[in-house]
Protein backbone atom coordinates (compact mmCIF):
# COMPACT_ATOMS: atom_id res chain seq x y z
CA UNK A 1 0.00 0.00 0.00
CA UNK A 2 1.38 3.35 -1.00
CA UNK A 3 1.99 5.97 1.64
CA UNK A 4 -0.80 8.52 1.89
CA UNK A 5 0.11 12.15 2.31
CA UNK A 6 -0.88 13.58 5.66
CA UNK A 7 -2.72 16.70 4.36
CA UNK A 8 -4.89 14.47 2.18
CA UNK A 9 -5.79 12.33 5.18
CA UNK A 10 -6.66 15.42 7.23
CA UNK A 11 -8.87 16.73 4.42
CA UNK A 12 -10.49 13.31 4.18
CA UNK A 13 -11.49 13.17 7.84
CA UNK A 14 -12.44 16.84 8.01
CA UNK A 15 -14.74 16.48 5.00
CA UNK A 16 -16.35 13.43 6.61
CA UNK A 17 -16.94 15.24 9.90
CA UNK A 18 -18.52 18.19 8.06
CA UNK A 19 -20.68 15.77 6.08
CA UNK A 20 -21.81 14.13 9.34
CA UNK A 21 -22.81 17.53 10.69
CA UNK A 22 -24.71 18.24 7.45
CA UNK A 23 -26.49 14.90 7.83
CA UNK A 24 -28.09 15.84 11.13
CA UNK A 25 -28.90 19.50 10.41
CA UNK A 26 -32.63 19.96 10.98
CA UNK A 27 -34.16 21.03 7.68
CA UNK A 28 -37.62 22.43 7.23
CA UNK A 29 -40.14 19.57 6.87
CA UNK A 30 -40.59 19.62 3.06
CA UNK A 31 -36.83 19.26 2.56
CA UNK A 32 -36.31 16.95 5.50
CA UNK A 33 -37.28 13.78 3.68
CA UNK A 34 -35.33 14.69 0.57
CA UNK A 35 -32.07 15.56 2.30
CA UNK A 36 -29.24 13.67 0.59
CA UNK A 37 -26.85 11.44 2.48
CA UNK A 38 -23.86 13.79 2.56
CA UNK A 39 -21.55 11.31 4.27
CA UNK A 40 -22.11 8.71 1.60
CA UNK A 41 -21.56 11.27 -1.18
CA UNK A 42 -18.28 12.33 0.44
CA UNK A 43 -17.17 8.73 0.81
CA UNK A 44 -17.97 8.02 -2.84
CA UNK A 45 -16.05 11.11 -3.91
CA UNK A 46 -12.95 9.93 -2.07
CA UNK A 47 -13.37 6.40 -3.38
CA UNK A 48 -13.43 7.65 -6.96
CA UNK A 49 -10.99 10.56 -6.80
CA UNK A 50 -8.41 9.22 -4.36
CA UNK A 51 -8.92 5.49 -3.90
CA UNK A 52 -5.70 5.26 -1.90
CA UNK A 53 -7.30 7.26 0.96
CA UNK A 54 -10.60 5.44 0.89
CA UNK A 55 -10.75 1.91 2.10
CA UNK A 56 -13.68 -0.37 2.81
CA UNK A 57 -12.51 -0.60 6.42
CA UNK A 58 -12.57 3.19 6.85
CA UNK A 59 -16.01 3.33 5.27
CA UNK A 60 -17.17 0.70 7.73
CA UNK A 61 -15.84 2.76 10.63
CA UNK A 62 -17.48 5.92 9.33
CA UNK A 63 -20.69 3.94 8.92
CA UNK A 64 -20.53 2.79 12.53
CA UNK A 65 -20.08 6.39 13.67
CA UNK A 66 -23.09 7.46 11.59
CA UNK A 67 -25.10 4.61 13.10
CA UNK A 68 -24.32 5.87 16.58
CA UNK A 69 -24.84 9.49 15.55
CA UNK A 70 -28.32 8.81 14.24
CA UNK A 71 -29.26 6.16 16.77
CA UNK A 72 -29.85 3.47 14.18
CA UNK A 73 -29.27 -0.27 14.31
CA UNK A 74 -25.52 -0.64 14.78
CA UNK A 75 -23.93 -1.75 11.51
CA UNK A 76 -26.71 -0.64 9.21
CA UNK A 77 -24.97 2.35 7.66
CA UNK A 78 -21.64 0.58 8.08
CA UNK A 79 -22.79 -2.16 5.72
CA UNK A 80 -24.28 0.25 3.18
CA UNK A 81 -21.20 2.50 3.17
CA UNK A 82 -18.71 -0.35 2.97
CA UNK A 83 -20.46 -1.89 -0.04
CA UNK A 84 -20.79 1.49 -1.79
CA UNK A 85 -17.14 2.38 -1.26
CA UNK A 86 -16.11 -1.07 -2.47
CA UNK A 87 -18.03 -0.45 -5.71
CA UNK A 88 -16.62 3.08 -6.00
CA UNK A 89 -13.04 1.91 -5.59
CA UNK A 90 -13.59 -1.00 -7.99
CA UNK A 91 -14.96 1.27 -10.70
CA UNK A 92 -12.99 4.44 -9.98
CA UNK A 93 -10.90 4.29 -13.16
CA UNK A 94 -14.03 4.24 -15.27
CA UNK A 95 -16.22 6.69 -13.33
CA UNK A 96 -13.44 9.22 -12.86
CA UNK A 97 -13.25 9.94 -16.60
CA UNK A 98 -16.97 10.28 -17.16
CA UNK A 99 -18.37 13.75 -17.84
CA UNK A 100 -19.99 15.17 -14.70
CA UNK A 101 -23.59 14.37 -15.72
CA UNK A 102 -22.75 10.77 -16.46
CA UNK A 103 -20.87 10.62 -13.15
CA UNK A 104 -24.06 11.71 -11.45
CA UNK A 105 -25.88 8.77 -13.01
CA UNK A 106 -23.23 6.31 -11.88
CA UNK A 107 -23.32 7.79 -8.38
CA UNK A 108 -27.10 7.58 -8.46
CA UNK A 109 -26.86 3.82 -8.97
CA UNK A 110 -24.43 3.42 -6.06
CA UNK A 111 -26.71 5.56 -3.84
CA UNK A 112 -29.68 3.43 -4.85
CA UNK A 113 -27.83 0.28 -3.89
CA UNK A 114 -26.92 1.76 -0.49
CA UNK A 115 -30.55 2.73 0.04
CA UNK A 116 -31.70 -0.78 -0.86
CA UNK A 117 -29.34 -2.18 1.78
CA UNK A 118 -30.67 0.26 4.38
CA UNK A 119 -34.23 -0.55 3.35
CA UNK A 120 -33.45 -4.22 3.78
CA UNK A 121 -31.96 -3.86 7.27
CA UNK A 122 -34.82 -1.58 8.31
CA UNK A 123 -37.27 -4.22 7.16
CA UNK A 124 -35.49 -6.89 9.17
CA UNK A 125 -35.88 -4.48 12.06
CA UNK A 126 -39.65 -4.39 11.30
CA UNK A 127 -39.71 -0.76 10.24
CA UNK A 128 -41.87 0.35 7.38
CA UNK A 129 -40.52 3.06 5.15
CA UNK A 130 -42.59 5.76 3.44
CA UNK A 131 -42.25 6.14 -0.31
CA UNK A 132 -40.19 9.34 -0.07
CA UNK A 133 -37.49 7.29 1.65
CA UNK A 134 -36.13 6.83 -1.88
CA UNK A 135 -36.13 10.55 -2.67
CA UNK A 136 -32.67 11.08 -1.23
CA UNK A 137 -31.22 8.94 -4.05
CA UNK A 138 -32.37 11.52 -6.60
CA UNK A 139 -31.34 14.56 -4.56
CA UNK A 140 -28.01 12.88 -3.90
CA UNK A 141 -27.41 12.51 -7.63
CA UNK A 142 -28.50 16.13 -8.15
CA UNK A 143 -26.05 17.55 -5.61
CA UNK A 144 -23.23 15.24 -6.69
CA UNK A 145 -21.65 17.84 -9.04
CA UNK A 146 -21.59 20.37 -6.20
CA UNK A 147 -20.05 17.94 -3.72
CA UNK A 148 -17.56 16.69 -6.26
CA UNK A 149 -16.42 20.17 -7.38
CA UNK A 150 -16.25 21.51 -3.81
CA UNK A 151 -14.11 18.63 -2.63
CA UNK A 152 -11.88 18.86 -5.69
CA UNK A 153 -11.28 22.57 -5.05
CA UNK A 154 -10.64 21.92 -1.36
CA UNK A 155 -8.11 19.27 -2.22
CA UNK A 156 -6.38 21.58 -4.64
CA UNK A 157 -5.74 24.15 -1.95
CA UNK B 1 -19.23 4.40 24.13
CA UNK B 2 -18.92 5.54 20.53
CA UNK B 3 -21.52 8.17 21.27
CA UNK B 4 -18.89 10.19 23.13
CA UNK B 5 -17.09 10.70 19.81
CA UNK B 6 -20.15 11.83 17.90
CA UNK B 7 -21.64 14.04 20.61
CA UNK B 8 -19.37 16.99 19.62
CA UNK B 9 -20.88 16.87 16.10
CA UNK B 10 -24.39 17.04 17.51
CA UNK B 11 -23.28 19.86 19.79
CA UNK B 12 -21.78 21.85 16.89
CA UNK B 13 -24.90 21.46 14.77
CA UNK B 14 -26.93 22.82 17.67
CA UNK B 15 -24.74 25.92 18.11
CA UNK B 16 -26.38 28.18 15.45
CA UNK B 17 -29.82 27.65 16.98
CA UNK B 18 -28.47 28.36 20.43
CA UNK B 19 -26.69 31.50 19.20
CA UNK B 20 -29.84 32.71 17.50
CA UNK B 21 -31.86 32.19 20.66
CA UNK B 22 -29.19 33.97 22.69
CA UNK B 23 -29.23 36.96 20.29
CA UNK B 24 -32.99 37.00 20.37
CA UNK B 25 -32.92 37.13 24.16
CA UNK B 26 -30.36 39.91 24.37
CA UNK B 27 -31.96 42.14 21.75
CA UNK B 28 -35.48 41.88 23.03
CA UNK B 29 -36.78 45.29 23.96
CA UNK B 30 -37.45 46.43 27.49
CA UNK B 31 -41.15 46.93 26.79
CA UNK B 32 -41.52 43.41 25.46
CA UNK B 33 -39.82 41.99 28.51
CA UNK B 34 -42.04 44.04 30.80
CA UNK B 35 -45.13 42.73 29.04
CA UNK B 36 -43.90 39.18 29.20
CA UNK B 37 -43.04 39.56 32.86
CA UNK B 38 -46.53 40.84 33.62
CA UNK B 39 -48.10 38.00 31.70
CA UNK B 40 -45.97 35.42 33.48
CA UNK B 41 -46.84 36.92 36.86
CA UNK B 42 -50.52 36.59 36.12
CA UNK B 43 -50.00 33.05 34.92
CA UNK B 44 -48.07 32.29 38.08
CA UNK B 45 -50.88 33.68 40.22
CA UNK B 46 -53.47 31.54 38.48
CA UNK B 47 -51.26 28.46 38.69
CA UNK B 48 -50.49 28.85 42.37
CA UNK B 49 -54.19 29.33 43.11
CA UNK B 50 -54.87 26.10 41.24
CA UNK B 51 -52.06 24.37 43.10
CA UNK B 52 -53.57 25.40 46.45
CA UNK B 53 -56.70 23.61 45.52
CA UNK B 54 -54.70 20.72 44.10
CA UNK B 55 -52.83 20.02 47.34
CA UNK B 56 -56.11 19.99 49.25
CA UNK B 57 -57.52 17.59 46.68
CA UNK B 58 -54.46 15.39 46.90
CA UNK B 59 -54.81 15.13 50.67
CA UNK B 60 -58.46 14.31 50.24
CA UNK B 61 -57.62 11.70 47.63
CA UNK B 62 -55.11 10.01 49.93
CA UNK B 63 -57.65 10.04 52.75
CA UNK B 64 -60.37 8.55 50.57
CA UNK B 65 -58.03 5.92 49.22
CA UNK B 66 -56.97 4.90 52.68
CA UNK B 67 -60.67 4.49 53.47
CA UNK B 68 -60.92 2.22 50.44
CA UNK B 69 -57.81 0.29 51.54
CA UNK B 70 -55.96 1.17 48.35
CA UNK B 71 -52.62 2.88 48.03
CA UNK B 72 -51.52 6.15 46.53
CA UNK B 73 -48.40 6.78 44.49
CA UNK B 74 -45.79 9.25 45.61
CA UNK B 75 -45.18 12.38 43.61
CA UNK B 76 -42.65 12.57 40.79
CA UNK B 77 -39.24 14.17 40.50
CA UNK B 78 -38.27 15.98 37.33
CA UNK B 79 -35.11 17.07 35.55
CA UNK B 80 -35.16 19.83 32.95
CA UNK B 81 -33.38 18.89 29.74
CA UNK B 82 -32.82 21.05 26.71
CA UNK B 83 -33.42 19.89 23.17
CA UNK B 84 -30.48 19.76 20.76
CA UNK B 85 -31.49 21.07 17.35
CA UNK B 86 -30.47 17.98 15.43
CA UNK B 87 -32.46 15.71 13.23
CA UNK B 88 -31.37 12.12 13.39
CA UNK B 89 -33.68 10.38 11.01
CA UNK B 90 -36.56 11.90 9.06
CA UNK B 91 -38.59 8.69 9.29
CA UNK B 92 -38.61 8.53 13.06
CA UNK B 93 -39.78 11.02 15.65
CA UNK B 94 -36.72 10.85 17.83
CA UNK B 95 -35.15 13.92 19.42
CA UNK B 96 -31.91 14.41 21.33
CA UNK B 97 -31.63 16.24 24.65
CA UNK B 98 -28.53 17.40 26.48
CA UNK B 99 -28.93 15.30 29.63
CA UNK B 100 -27.74 11.72 29.74
CA UNK B 101 -26.94 8.85 32.04
CA UNK B 102 -24.45 11.09 33.87
CA UNK B 103 -27.49 12.87 35.26
CA UNK B 104 -29.13 9.58 36.11
CA UNK B 105 -31.36 9.42 33.07
CA UNK B 106 -32.25 5.86 32.16
CA UNK B 107 -34.18 4.06 29.46
CA UNK B 108 -37.95 4.07 29.63
CA UNK B 109 -38.32 7.30 31.55
CA UNK B 110 -41.36 9.37 30.64
CA UNK B 111 -40.76 12.86 29.24
CA UNK B 112 -43.16 15.79 29.59
CA UNK B 113 -43.41 19.41 28.67
CA UNK B 114 -45.59 22.10 30.24
CA UNK B 115 -48.71 20.89 28.44
CA UNK B 116 -48.54 17.13 28.49
CA UNK B 117 -46.72 13.93 27.66
CA UNK B 118 -43.98 14.24 25.03
CA UNK B 119 -42.54 10.73 24.89
CA UNK B 120 -40.09 8.44 26.60
CA UNK B 121 -36.35 7.94 26.74
CA UNK B 122 -35.26 5.20 24.33
CA UNK B 123 -31.52 5.53 24.67
CA UNK B 124 -29.59 7.05 27.55
CA UNK B 125 -26.06 7.91 26.42
CA UNK B 126 -23.47 9.39 28.77
CA UNK B 127 -23.86 13.01 27.67
CA UNK B 128 -27.16 13.00 25.85
CA UNK B 129 -30.22 10.88 25.49
CA UNK B 130 -32.64 10.06 22.71
CA UNK B 131 -36.34 10.51 23.23
CA UNK B 132 -39.03 8.91 21.12
CA UNK B 133 -42.09 11.14 20.71
CA UNK B 134 -45.60 9.80 21.20
CA UNK B 135 -46.29 10.54 17.53
CA UNK B 136 -43.66 8.10 16.26
CA UNK B 137 -45.38 5.33 14.27
CA UNK B 138 -43.69 2.74 16.48
CA UNK B 139 -44.88 4.25 19.73
CA UNK B 140 -48.04 3.42 21.63
CA UNK B 141 -49.24 4.89 24.89
CA UNK B 142 -52.02 3.61 27.15
CA UNK B 143 -54.56 6.37 27.73
CA UNK B 144 -57.95 6.86 29.25
CA UNK B 145 -60.71 9.37 28.64
CA UNK B 146 -60.68 11.92 31.42
CA UNK B 147 -64.47 12.28 31.33
CA UNK B 148 -65.48 8.64 31.86
CA UNK B 149 -62.33 6.59 32.40
CA UNK B 150 -62.58 4.63 29.14
CA UNK B 151 -59.25 2.86 28.50
CA UNK B 152 -57.58 2.54 25.14
CA UNK B 153 -54.22 2.85 23.40
CA UNK B 154 -53.04 5.81 21.36
CA UNK B 155 -50.61 5.04 18.56
CA UNK B 156 -48.35 7.54 16.82
CA UNK B 157 -49.25 8.46 13.27
CA UNK B 158 -45.95 9.77 11.96
CA UNK B 159 -47.36 13.31 11.91
CA UNK B 160 -46.48 15.63 14.76
CA UNK B 161 -50.05 16.78 15.33
CA UNK B 162 -51.90 13.50 15.19
CA UNK B 163 -52.40 10.32 17.22
CA UNK B 164 -54.54 7.37 16.17
CA UNK B 165 -56.84 5.41 18.46
CA UNK B 166 -57.53 2.31 16.40
CA UNK B 167 -58.93 -0.03 19.07
CA UNK B 168 -62.28 1.48 19.99
CA UNK B 169 -65.60 0.11 18.74
CA UNK B 170 -68.12 2.27 16.87
CA UNK B 171 -70.30 2.71 19.91
CA UNK B 172 -67.49 3.84 22.23
CA UNK B 173 -68.38 6.73 24.49
CA UNK B 174 -66.03 9.32 23.08
CA UNK B 175 -66.71 12.66 21.48
CA UNK B 176 -64.43 15.24 19.84
CA UNK B 177 -63.02 17.51 22.53
CA UNK B 178 -62.52 14.75 25.09
CA UNK B 179 -59.25 14.96 26.97
CA UNK B 180 -57.13 11.81 26.98
CA UNK B 181 -54.88 11.30 29.99
CA UNK B 182 -52.29 8.63 30.75
CA UNK B 183 -53.86 5.63 32.42
CA UNK B 184 -50.62 4.43 34.02
CA UNK B 185 -51.39 0.89 32.92
CA UNK B 186 -48.24 0.28 30.90
CA UNK B 187 -46.07 1.01 33.91
CA UNK B 188 -43.98 3.52 31.97
CA UNK B 189 -46.00 6.71 32.17
CA UNK B 190 -47.29 8.03 35.48
CA UNK B 191 -51.03 8.21 35.71
CA UNK B 192 -53.08 11.31 35.09
CA UNK B 193 -51.04 13.48 32.73
CA UNK B 194 -52.78 14.95 29.68
CA UNK B 195 -51.80 13.31 26.39
CA UNK B 196 -54.13 14.50 23.66
CA UNK B 197 -57.51 15.93 22.81
CA UNK B 198 -59.84 13.91 20.61
CA UNK B 199 -60.16 15.65 17.27
CA UNK B 200 -62.46 13.50 15.20
CA UNK B 201 -64.55 10.38 15.68
CA UNK B 202 -65.66 8.71 12.47
CA UNK B 203 -67.94 5.72 12.81
CA UNK B 204 -67.42 2.93 10.34
CA UNK B 205 -70.61 0.85 10.25
CA UNK B 206 -69.02 -1.87 8.11
CA UNK B 207 -65.95 -2.30 10.29
CA UNK B 208 -65.48 -3.36 13.91
CA UNK B 209 -63.49 -0.28 14.93
CA UNK B 210 -64.07 3.44 14.55
CA UNK B 211 -61.47 5.80 13.10
CA UNK B 212 -60.48 8.21 15.86
CA UNK B 213 -57.82 10.86 15.74
CA UNK B 214 -56.47 13.02 18.52
CA UNK B 215 -54.13 16.00 18.75
CA UNK B 216 -51.31 15.85 21.32
CA UNK B 217 -51.58 18.57 23.96
CA UNK B 218 -47.80 18.87 24.29
CA UNK B 219 -46.14 21.32 21.91
CA UNK B 220 -44.11 18.58 20.24
CA UNK B 221 -42.47 20.73 17.61
CA UNK B 222 -41.95 23.97 19.51
CA UNK B 223 -40.97 23.27 23.09
CA UNK B 224 -37.25 23.38 23.69
CA UNK B 225 -37.24 22.54 27.38
CA UNK B 226 -38.45 19.10 28.33
CA UNK B 227 -39.00 17.50 31.71
CA UNK B 228 -37.60 14.02 32.32
CA UNK B 229 -39.57 12.36 35.08
CA UNK B 230 -38.60 9.92 37.79
CA UNK B 231 -41.83 8.42 38.88
CA UNK B 232 -41.41 6.77 42.23
CA UNK B 233 -42.31 3.16 41.80
CA UNK B 234 -42.91 2.42 45.43
CA UNK B 235 -46.24 3.47 46.82
CA UNK B 236 -46.98 5.33 49.99
CA UNK B 237 -47.94 2.86 52.66
CA UNK B 238 -51.49 3.24 53.79
CA UNK B 239 -52.05 6.20 56.03
CA UNK B 240 -52.54 5.47 59.65
CA UNK B 241 -56.26 5.82 59.65
CA UNK B 242 -57.55 8.56 61.91
CA UNK B 243 -59.19 7.41 65.10
CA UNK B 244 -62.78 7.53 63.92
CA UNK B 245 -61.87 5.33 60.96
CA UNK B 246 -60.34 2.77 63.28
CA UNK B 247 -63.67 2.58 64.92
CA UNK B 248 -65.32 1.86 61.64
CA UNK B 249 -62.83 -0.87 60.80
CA UNK B 250 -63.11 -2.61 64.13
Amino acid sequence: MSKIKLPLLVTYWLSIIIAMALNIIPWAPPFLMAAPDWVLLTLIYWAIAAPETASVGKAWMVGLLVDVLTGQLLGQYALAYAVSVFLGVKQHKRIRHYPIIQQSLAVCIILLLARVLIFWTENINHQTMPINFWLSVLTGALVWPVVSLTLRKTRGL
Amino acid sequence: MLSVFVYPIQFIVDVPTRLFNGMHDSFESYQQLLGENKELKQQQLINSARLLKFSALEKENIRLRSLLDSSFKLGEQVLIAELLAVNLNPYEHVVVVNKGSRFGVHEGQPVLDANGIVGQVVKALPLSSEIILITDPNHAIPVQVNRNGLHTIAIGSGQLNKLNLPFLPNNADMVPGDLLITSGLGGVFPQGYPVAVVESFVEQPDKPFAVIQATPTAALNTSRELLIVWSNSQVIPLNNPPSEQEDVQD
